[in-house]
């Protein structure tokens, strides 16, 4: 990894115009009530666009291994902190102010 | 990394540190303390989406209206200004690593005017939420969570009227944060167009410009995921 890797413009503007479809996507989905499906949906488009964004437009994916694992331990936390929130709150019987 | 014993003191390249052995591993020393800096902006702005899960998955009648009172089509248009200056930001950092100085700088100040665009467009549209809540009337349309919130709008009533303003706290904590970390970045971005103008890149040293980029694609990545979140709840 000592050579500079530099990438072409024409994939940042393939990058850019598949965010652009993307968002029409998202958007376009919203229109018709797929239940719960929609937010599959709406936080797969996210996560797709935030990939594109971090592989081409943030170089990871012509970076360094040390630069995934800290992107990866980033989402790993990040995951502990939602999931453990979760099993909290979702185990409760709710709204706690009801019973006081 | 081979040359490095060839590198005699006083003939490195002007911006090499002594603490480091080559440019390139100075370079993949500032990316690698980026990344760590933005792993923990994913743990700052995780705790805001930790909780917007949380009252979401609680209140999702009160979440929904209030997300069809916001405009989809002025998120829409602001996700595409938001988007297109990361475009303008990645090509001014490839103009940098082929040395094409004039185009650094205006790859830049375009990057900068689009961010400008989109901060305007957020000014807008909190003030149509916020200006109700002043002076003495009636507040219709107060969309800032507290005593002079309005509900009416939302056709919410009872405590569904009381979840809405978990929601628009929420609005302006998660927005609010982001729009914080774009008004960080344009004056960042301007201090690099002045470098830059001044020549103080080339291909072989640029590692300032791919460092803001990094920050201003981050910032992208969190809008990416506040729209739909906002924005998009239901269907329409």
């Amino acid at each position: 990894m000592s050579e500079h890797h530099v990438v072409s413009w024409k994939v940042y503007l393939a990058v850019f115009l598949a965010l652009c479809a993307l968002t029409v996507i998202t958007v376009q989905v919203t229109g018709h009530d797929f239940g719960p499906f929609n937010l599959v949906v709406a936080l797969g488009v996210a996560i797709t666009k935030a990939t594109l964004v971090v592989l081409y437009f943030m170089h990871a994916r012509y970076s360094p291994k040390l630069t995934g694992i800290v992107i990866a331990s980033s989402l790993v936390f990040f995951a502990i902190l939602v999931f453990l929130l979760l099993t909290d709150y979702l185990s409760r019987p709710w709204p706690l102010v009801a019973a006081g | 990394m081979a040359e490095v014993g060839a590198q005699a003191h006083g003939t490195h390249h002007p911006a090499l540190q002594h603490h480091f052995t080559s440019l390139e591993q100075q370079r993949e020393a500032s990316s690698l303390g980026m990344w760590v800096f933005i792993a923990q902006e994913v743990l700052f702005f995780g705790g805001l989406f930790a909780a917007y899960t949380v009252y979401r998955s609680m209140y999702p009648d009160a979440f929904s209206a209030g997300s069809h009172h916001l405009s989809w089509k002025v998120g829409f248009a602001n996700t595409l200004v938001l988007i297109g200056s990361s475009l303008t930001m990645a090509l001014g950092v490839y103009s940098a690593a082929i040395g094409k100085k004039n185009r650094v700088v205006g790859f830049i100040l375009a990057t900068i005017l689009l961010g400008s665009v989109f901060l305007s467009v957020k000014y807008f549209e909190y003030g149509e939420k916020i200006r109700p809540c002043f002076g003495d009337g009636a507040h219709t349309g107060c969309l800032v969570p507290g005593a002079r919130f309005d509900a009416s709008a939302l056709h919410l009533e009872g405590p569904e009227a009381g979840h809405a303003q978990i929601f628009f706290s929420l609005y302006f904590g998660m927005t609010g944060l982001h729009a914080l970390h774009m008004i960080i970045g344009v004056p960042i971005l301007l201090v690099i167009a002045h470098a830059a103008w001044r020549g103080r890149y080339s291909p072989e040293y640029h590692t300032p410009v791919e460092i803001v980029g990094l920050y201003w694609h981050f910032v992208d990545i969190v809008w990416i995921f506040l729209f739909p979140l906002l924005y998009l709840i239901g269907s329409h």
